[in-house]
């Protein structure tokens, strides 16, 4: 294996600079994982911090003040720092131009500038906890995030950034889509996790320009009161509500738009089976990608927004599901008949499966406007967001980094700790987050730093699934880890399946593949082609 | 708890709240039943085309438009249900009754207060008479605050630049749980109220009674009162510690220390001026964050706090 | 060396396979940009529309204090700059430098008068108080908030400026590439892209000039 190594992108060309600099998608791909998970694990620690404060009415470690300022970053980085670029900009870099034959991403540059901009929104937000943090909530609304004495300006002008840097992205990956397949690769050979970051590109280009001119407004608003949202110079809070909404649902949309295609390229590879209804899936995603533009109001049910468009943001709510529906029932037809391995990543799949088919049940309660009224603003709102973003986008997030850890690095990591991480991470999700359901629909409403006492026993127990849920990541982290530096060499194909990244060595060398690809067979003829997996 | 809550939900004390219940529980039970056909359906398959030893080539059957339309078309239809279940009663939360008693609230940080027609008020306690349609008409004096009564199933945003109403008729006597559901700073999860449901006649009752001390009880004492039922006690504290604001205890007839670097001493006129308007003399180390109390408080009842606060003094 | 380090010796870069993938891949991501700009304003045309809906008679007595002429002058000096910015093109794809150079210098200072007008305009403005927001000094108006009908203009002639800015910086960055001699009629992609990019600040400014100056 010493040639696979000497050639492979990891290797050459060498130095700090060489990766600062790179224009290689791979690189700037381990560059976005490496910078994502740094944020991921910030996000988790405020996150067992406010577990913590949690565990009993009033103060456990820390104070009112802090307590929001803490609940604001873990939102704020954990959806803008860490998921929404999270699939897209580290796994879909590196894996987007191998699964379709190309040598790169169309734009180069302007790839490598999203990484960078990316950082700066990140340092941008970085500032703002060294300024005193900021206690709006990640959805900055007014008028608090006008009036609040804390450092808005700085972590939405991160934001803002950050914003351009998924723009950026999502631009390079859909002319990347369009002109740069191989030979051979029509759209209906296309792997299905193309299909899924080319939907969530095209809601990136889309929506993120409305967030983009939605800060720039609240900044300017704070700066110099110009009265468009600020309700004493006659500005519209709620006008801010609908702004920031339009973006944002969609932004839910590029959040689990790429963790339901890995989900089909899993279901696919560990069944070995040809996925289910093709068509169906790829289809889907184009549908949630454009209904997810239509129905930001339903955030806004007790709002005073009007009923009539209440009414109609719900109805319009209710079709969204039947797309995530339709996905979910062709991941079961694969299943069926299938040779199915346990391998980890197929233990996310099958923990994303349980975990959103939860969270979008659970948003039917939501849509349906008479229930929302009670369980709006309530832990009902966070355990099914959680179960969506975390059950859903983080647990294919995490089955992807197993499934492509061998491709990106070369190395296999431990089975045997990669199934006890995945079965604690399990365990532990659905005893923080199952729990608030509870707490939801019997009236705790979220973002409180205290509680009422009748509520202490759900909370602790929330908690101390918190605990497990984060030694699961520990122990993810310390075996991903070793086998970067102890793990066995990984061979080019180890799980036997058939999309191109798995035809090239691994880890590729930097121009992807030694011969031009042509693609002479669909990505998942497991009806047609015999490929032995690794033992 | 009250004894009449279930797992899920917390006890019915309004008019809607049944109907409310009625439509969580069908899609419950359409959850619980997708969710387990889902999962029974996962684990069958795994189990049973669990891979032993090699692979080799698998099923063709790669797709089938009668199942699409088929698991695309039959989910389809509960959620009809849903929506017009869901809609029907949300439009009659929002009819607003024509002879309801009329409670107008104001929200600010972070205490709630309410005024009634006959010109009582109370702060962070709602009194209604049971039985009886109430509508609110709410606005806020600052950030955006969330009327939210769980047992009443009943939730509206308060905003700072319009009226948003509200309307609610509960069936039982007893007090519920008032909270702000839209986070408004340090003291959201301290911005809680109570809505005590009584009887016509200790309603009318009631609202006589509140612009003066009860019979027989001290100005003193009327002044610990009111510390508390005028939401003092959420920001001061009478033991010396620092809230969101100065402690009380040995305030008055001591030198305060103003942010600006004054002294000036806490006398019956500083006291009657940083309630009624709060940011004219800020204690140092502290923010200017106090509402005033214009129009919430009466003559008499600050009477009673001066009186309470020289109890605290030494 | 891999082929990302080699300094670009030819137009064609090594991951497309032909020069015409590649003009199409930038002709393609050159309006998947211009369409987030559309958005980018299109928030701002939303706030425009919804307190034009809230305050019809302000907006329409707000409008008049606008300078019609200036305004209208302006229009006309950006459409001539997209007529030399088109012509910029042609002449590239003919091989003809000079008249390229010529009219991008030609676009460049259309561009500029462009400015120069609107900071006549915004001058003006500011003298009189005409300000957003809280720095609105102004009292000859009548109607509600007649502020906000100030701070949309600001702001979407203000966004809009800027990108006048930020195209004339690519016009500049155009020169420098020609007087280099990285253009031909092979390969004009940057000359052709700045072109797309300038026709659409035409374009909203044409949008703008009827909303804010010609309110019926």
């Amino acid at each position: 294996m010493q040639t696979a190594a000497a050639t492979s992108y990891l290797h050459e060309p060498k130095g700090l600079k060489s990766w600062l600099f790179t224009l290689d998608h791979k690189r700037i791909g381990v560059m976005y994982l490496v910078a994502i998970m740094t944020m991921f694990l910030v996000g988790g620690v405020l996150a067992l911090l406010i577990r913590t404060e949690l565990l009993h009415p009033g103060r456990d470690i820390m104070g009112a003040e802090t307590y929001n300022r803490m609940f604001t970053l873990h939102g704020a980085i954990m959806i803008f720092l860490f998921i929404i670029p999270s699939i897209p900009a580290a796994i879909g870099n590196f894996v987007l131009p191998l699964m379709i034959g190309a040598k790169d991403v169309a734009f180069p540059r302007l790839n490598l500038m999203s990484w960078y901009l990316y950082v700066f929104g990140a340092l941008f937000s970085i500032y703002s906890i060294i300024t005193g943090g900021i206690d709006t909530g990640w959805t900055f609304y007014t008028p608090y995030s006008i009036t609040t004495g804390t450092s808005v300006i700085s972590i939405t002008t991160g934001v803002f950034i950050l914003g351009f840097s998924s723009i950026f992205t999502g631009l390079n990956f859909i002319v990347t889509v369009h002109k740069l397949r191989a030979p051979g690769m029509s759209w209906f050979k296309m792997p299905l996790m193309v299909w899924g970051l080319y939907a969530t590109a095209i809601v990136q280009v889309l929506a993120t320009p409305v967030l983009g001119i939605t800060l720039v407004l609240l900044i300017l608003e704070r700066l110099f009161s110009i009265g468009i949202f600020d309700p004493a110079l006659g500005g519209d809070p709620v006008l801010y509500q609908h702004f920031f909404w339009f973006y944002s649902h969609p932004a839910v949309y590029i959040m689990i738009l790429p963790g339901m295609a890995i989900i089909s390229e899993l279901v696919s590879t560990f069944s070995h089976r040809h996925i289910f209804g093709y068509k169906a899936i790829a289809f889907s995603s184009l549908g949630i990608a454009f209904l997810g533009f239509l129905v930001w109001g339903h955030h806004m049910f007790t709002s005073g927004q009007s009923e009539t468009a209440s009414v109609v943001f719900s109805f319009l709510t209710f079709f969204i599901g039947i797309p995530s529906g339709v996905k979910i029932f062709n991941w079961l037809a694969t299943l069926y008949k299938g040779q199915i391995s346990f391998k980890a990543p197929m233990l996310y799949t099958m923990s994303f499966l349980f975990l959103f088919t939860i969270g979008g049940l659970t948003g039917i309660f939501l849509g349906a406007l008479s229930v929302d009224v009670h369980l709006q603003d309530t832990y009902f709102v966070v355990a099914h967001f959680h179960y969506v973003m975390m059950g859903g986008a983080v647990m294919a997030l995490l089955g992807g980094i197993h499934y492509w850890w061998p491709k990106m690095f070369g190395k296999m990591y431990s089975e045997f700790w990669a199934r006890i991480a995945a079965i604690l991470i399990f365990v532990g999700f659905n005893m923080t987050f199952f729990t608030q359901f509870i707490m939801g629909t019997r009236g705790m409403p979220r973002r409180y730093y205290s509680y009422p006492s009748e509520f202490t026993g759900m909370h602790g127990f929330s908690s101390v699934g918190s605990y497990v849920l984060g030694l699961g990541f520990l122990i993810a982290v310390i075996y991903l880890i070793h086998s970067l530096f102890r793990g066995p060499v990984a061979p080019a194909n180890p799980w036997g399946a058939l999309t191109l990244e798995w035809q090239t060595s691994s880890p590729p060398p930097t121009d992807n593949f030694d011969y031009d690809p042509i693609v002479e067979h669909g990505p998942y003829d497991y009806d047609k082609i015999h490929v032995e997996p690794m033992k | 708890m009250d004894t009449t809550s279930t797992f899920w939900l917390p006890g019915q004390y309004s008019t809607i709240a049944s109907d409310v219940d009625g439509l969580f529980y069908f899609i419950y039970w359409c959850s619980v039943f997708l969710l387990a056909l889902v999962t029974a359906a996962m684990t069958l398959f795994v189990i049973r085309y669990r891979r032993r030893g090699k692979v080799s080539l698998t099923s063709g059957f790669t797709h089938n438009t009668s199942m699409e339309i088929v698991w695309s078309v039959i989910p389809t239809i509960p959620i009809v249900v849903v929506f017009m279940w869901g809609s029907k009663t949300f439009i009659r939360m929002h009819a607003m009754p024509g002879n309801a008693v009329e409670v107008k609230v104001t929200a600010q940080k972070w205490f709630w207060s309410f005024d009634y027609p006959d010109g009582a008020s109370s702060v962070n306690e709602l009194v209604v008479p049971v039985n009886k349609s109430v509508k609110l008409t709410m606005s806020s004096q600052d950030v955006i605050h969330s009327f939210f009564v769980p047992q009443f199933r009943v939730k509206q945003d308060v905003l700072p630049n319009r009226y948003t109403q509200l309307w609610f008729q509960a069936t039982a006597r007893g007090t519920y749980n008032l909270y702000c559901a839209e986070f408004c700073g340090k003291g959201h999860s301290e911005m809680l109220g109570k809505v005590r449901v009584v009887s016509d006649s200790e309603f009318v009752k009631w609202a006589d009674e509140q612009n003066k001390p009860p019979e027989g009880m001290s100005l003193e004492d009327f002044g610990a009162q009111l510390y508390k039922t005028k939401a003092c006690v959420t920001c001061h504290s009478v033991d010396g510690t620092a809230g969101t604001g100065p402690s009380f205890k040995n305030v008055f007839g001591h030198e305060v220390l103003l942010a600006d670097g004054r002294r000036v001493m806490a006398d019956e006129n500083y006291v009657r001026e940083s309630i009624l308007d709060p940011r004219a003399k800020v204690v140092n180390g502290f923010q200017p964050v106090m509402p005033t109390y214009q129009g919430v408080i009466k003559d008499r009842q600050i009477d009673a706090i001066i009186a309470y606060l020289k109890t605290l003094a030494k | 060396m891999s082929p990302h380090d080699t300094p670009q010796a030819s137009p064609l870069a090594h991951h497309f396979a032909d020069m015409e993938q590649q003009r199409d891949s930038a002709k393609l991501g050159m309006w998947v940009f211009l369409l987030t700009e559309v958005l980018l304003f299109g928030g701002l045309f939303c706030v425009y529309a919804i307190y034009r809906a809230w305050h019809p008679e302000m907006f329409f007595n707000a409008h008049k204090q606008l300078n019609v002429w200036m305004g209208a002058t302006n229009t006309i000096v950006l459409i001539a700059s997209s007529v030399t910015m088109a012509l910029a093109i042609r002449s590239m794809q003919l091989n003809q430098r000079k008249p390229a150079v010529r009219f991008i210098f030609a676009t460049l200072a259309l561009a500029g008068v462009f400015l120069v007008i609107k900071y006549f305009e915004y001058a003006h403005k500011i003298h009189l108080g005409q300000l957003p927001g809280k720095y609105y000094t102004f009292t000859g108006l009548e109607g509600t908030n007649p502020h906000v009908f100030f701070t949309v203009y600001f702001m979407m002639t203000g966004l809009h400026g800027f990108h006048v800015l930020c195209g004339m910086g690519a016009m500049l960055w155009l020169l420098r590439r020609i007087r280099k001699g990285e253009f031909s009629a092979e390969y004009y992609t940057p000359i052709e892209m700045t072109g797309l990019y300038w026709h659409l600040v035409d374009l909203i400014w044409i949008f703008l000039f009827p909303l804010f100056y010609l309110i019926g």
